[in-house]
């Protein structure tokens, strides 16, 4: 019972921060219809910016606050220059420029700072585990990343449906030339949403930094993930994004979990083993599919969309 | 006109290159065909800078032999490493190839190598079929069999008194192997294997399960950048102190140490050298390699040294003869007569190493965590596919 609840909370760890990713990718996508395959590397300049904040200043909470602004720099930068020129274009260019922007940038991280890996250590108050039930010790770390993450989507949803600007990304995803009609800059939007979007990803990779090594090539990994998460959810919605974040962050986990053990009581021992490791690796794929074929607009898409 | 010139300039370096020939020795070409780049691009580099600190000892000689070595990197990527070679062979014309770091290029190279008859010394990778039935009579490792510091990791758990053990390892063969070199020397119980995706991140997941199983040691494989995270965050689950982490050498090297930090301390590892064996060779080697490149050495780096001053004592041996005395370059090389920075060295009849293992812990010294030898675990150990192999 005790080994289910931790392994809950874990999947629903898992979840939000593949949130934190995803929401700016789905934003990106159902608003400005760019496929960004370079989010993950914004991801990736996050966890960097706050290991070497952490080199400088040998606090992990300068080297957090790092990320913000060097996420959103290196954001505002990849609009001006590159994604700008892709809105009308095809999604085939633009999956190919963005492609190309990963390699780019991964080659100019190895330049600046190496192959190895860099380290990132958490501050001694946070690397303790705190017992939240009798007998269940949880990593405090891993609470607060549940924690930020909740409060985040809490704000984005404030933000998407309780401010004016959250009404003009409403609706620019669904009605994009008629807000265009009304005199809105939409530039400056777009700009202002792919900033969003990089600040998103870069806090989830300075979350990341301390749990997992700070490589190059270490937004790719979760890019994937983050893609599944919101065609499961349906594309440009932001409670969709949600929704399948916590969903691919439970089976994901749960099947890690349980699935061998459990293949183990029908299955001789070796046997269970590389199957249950097998199908755990794929159920989140297996998942996507089955979604996408009784279900292809995705479980909670954007509502009244004319595109 | 331009072209004819070009020939002719050509003909004249081409003889002058002849008539040189019969005054100074033709330098022996070695080709080395290695793992630069890539996340596991520190094991090549340590293995080149090794073997190139042995030929710089001699001013570009070795046994007093002049050598060229020859360094290509193959990106862990067999297509780029069958291109490299073919170039070696053809076009440069080496005598010994050299270098391989993982098992998915040894399979690709060494045939190449052995069928165009020159001599396949292999510094790092060196999977069982070629230990066992396809071995070959021009086929040398100076490293270890691939199995052989997971074999350790079950001796040593073995040693140490550990009687509940789990093993983790991603799902694939390299990670099935170490699992089953782990079991073949293992005399506890194993209460559990768990078996994870290649290039997994995050091990919340597997660790509440180790948590839950309550084993006296955790032995993983996990390579690169999944073990640096593995640990760590195994280590900030605590529990560290209640399952001991058994690993191979590979999985604990200083790099790997440097990365991780603190959350290092108190792994136990395996390894057939370590910077504080106490010999000659090893004094030497350390000195050498911590002026030279202002840095530790890793393992690779000892095998980098050993492969090349293994090639010494056969060219020395011999002459600077290798592909016009093959037999008398292959018996030299079979002796092993070289100092070891390992202690000692000498070949099986499979031409794999026999040799003595330890374990290590990592303990923090002079606020740098690094690797002390507890014990050694076996002493002339060879691989458990020698029987196979026809060479005797």
């Amino acid at each position: 019972m005790i080994l289910l609840i931790e392994q809950l909370l874990n999947g629903l760890q898992f979840g939000v921060f593949l949130f934190l990713v995803s929401a700016g990718l789905t934003l990106i996508f159902g608003i400005m219809g760019v496929i960004n395959l370079a989010h993950g590397s914004l991801y990736m300049v996050g966890a960097y910016a706050t290991a070497i904040g952490m080199q400088w200043t040998g606090s992990f909470w300068w080297g957090l606050l790092m990320a913000l602004p060097a996420a959103a720099f290196t954001g505002w930068l990849v609009e001006l220059v590159i994604i700008r020129q892709l809105y009308r274009r095809d999604h085939l260019d633009q999956v190919l420029a963005t492609f190309g922007l990963i390699l780019f940038l991964n080659e100019l991280t190895t330049i600046c700072f190496g192959r190895a890996p860099l380290f990132l250590s958490l501050p001694e108050t946070l690397s303790i585990s705190v017992e939240i039930l009798p007998g269940l010790l949880y990593p405090l770390y891993r609470l607060l990343i549940i924690g930020t993450g909740l409060l985040l989507a809490f704000f984005l949803y404030l933000l998407i449906s309780h401010t004016r600007a959250g009404m003009l990304l409403r609706a620019g995803t669904t009605h994009r030339e008629m807000v265009e009609a009304l005199g809105v800059n939409l530039t400056l939007l777009n700009t202002g949403l792919f900033v969003l979007g990089a600040l998103l990803a870069g806090f989830a990779g300075a979350l990341a930094g301390p749990l997992i090594s700070v490589e190059v090539g270490m937004g790719e990994n979760v890019l994937i993930l983050c893609f599944v998460c919101i065609v499961i959810g349906g594309l440009g919605s932001i409670r969709g994004a949600l929704f399948g974040a916590l969903l691919i962050g439970m089976v994901d986990t749960l099947g890690r979990a349980f699935l061998a053990s459990g293949l183990r009581l029908i299955l001789p021992l070796d046997f269970a083993d590389s199957i249950g490791a097998a199908l755990s690796s794929m159920s989140v794929y297996l998942l996507m599919a089955l979604v996408l074929i009784f279900r292809p607009q995705g479980i909670l898409p954007v509502l009244g969309r004319v595109r | 006109m331009k072209k004819l010139l070009q020939t002719l300039l050509g003909t004249l370096v081409l003889g002058l290159g002849l008539a040189n020939a019969g005054f100074t020795q033709e330098p022996v070409k070695i080709g080395m065909v290695t793992t630069l780049s890539t996340g596991g691009g520190y094991l090549g580099q340590d293995v080149r800078d090794g073997f190139l600190l042995a030929v710089e000892e001699e001013d570009g000689k070795l046994g007093g032999v002049p050598v060229e070595v020859l360094v290509e990197d193959d990106g862990r990527n067999p297509v780029n490493g069958r291109q490299i070679v073919k170039r070696f062979l053809d076009r440069d014309r080496i005598s010994i190839l050299t270098g391989v770091i993982f098992s998915n290029i040894s399979p690709v190279v060494a045939p190449m190598a052995l069928k165009d008859g020159i001599f396949y010394i292999s510094p790092n990778s060196a999977p069982s079929t070629f230990a066992g039935k396809e071995c070959h009579e021009n086929y040398f490792v100076v490293s270890w069999q691939n199995d052989t510091l997971h074999e350790a990791a079950g001796m040593g758990a073995t040693e140490l008194g550990y009687k509940k053990a789990l093993l983790l390892a991603p799902n694939y063969q390299a990670g099935k192997d170490a699992l089953a070199g782990f079991k073949r020397f293992f005399k506890g119980e194993v209460i559990d294997e768990i078996y994870v995706k290649l290039g997994q991140n995050d091990y919340a997941a597997e660790i509440a399960r180790i948590r839950a199983a309550k084993p006296e040691m955790v032995f993983q494989f996990l390579p690169g950048g999944m073990g640096i995270n593995f640990l760590k965050q195994y280590s900030q689950a605590g529990l560290m102190k209640d399952s001991a982490m058994v690993v191979s050498g590979f999985s604990a090297d200083i790099k790997i140490l440097n990365a991780i930090g603190d959350a290092g301390s108190g792994i136990i590892s395996t390894s057939q050298w370590n910077h504080d064996l106490d010999n000659a060779a090893n004094q030497q080697f350390l000195l050498g390699f911590r002026s030279k490149f202002e840095r530790e050495p890793t393992l690779y780096a000892s095998q980098g040294y050993d492969t090349a001053k293994l090639i010494a004592s056969a060219l020395k041996a011999t002459g600077g003869k290798v592909l016009e005395d093959k037999a008398g370059f292959r018996e030299a090389l079979k002796t092993a007569k070289f100092a070891s920075v390992r202690g000692n060295f000498r070949f099986a009849s499979n031409q794999h190493p026999i040799h003595d293992l330890y374990i290590r812990e990592v303990v923090k010294k002079n606020g740098q965590m690094q690797n002390r030898i507890l014990r050694k675990v076996a002493t002339d150990h060879q691989d458990a596919y020698v029987q196979e192999c026809g060479l005797r």
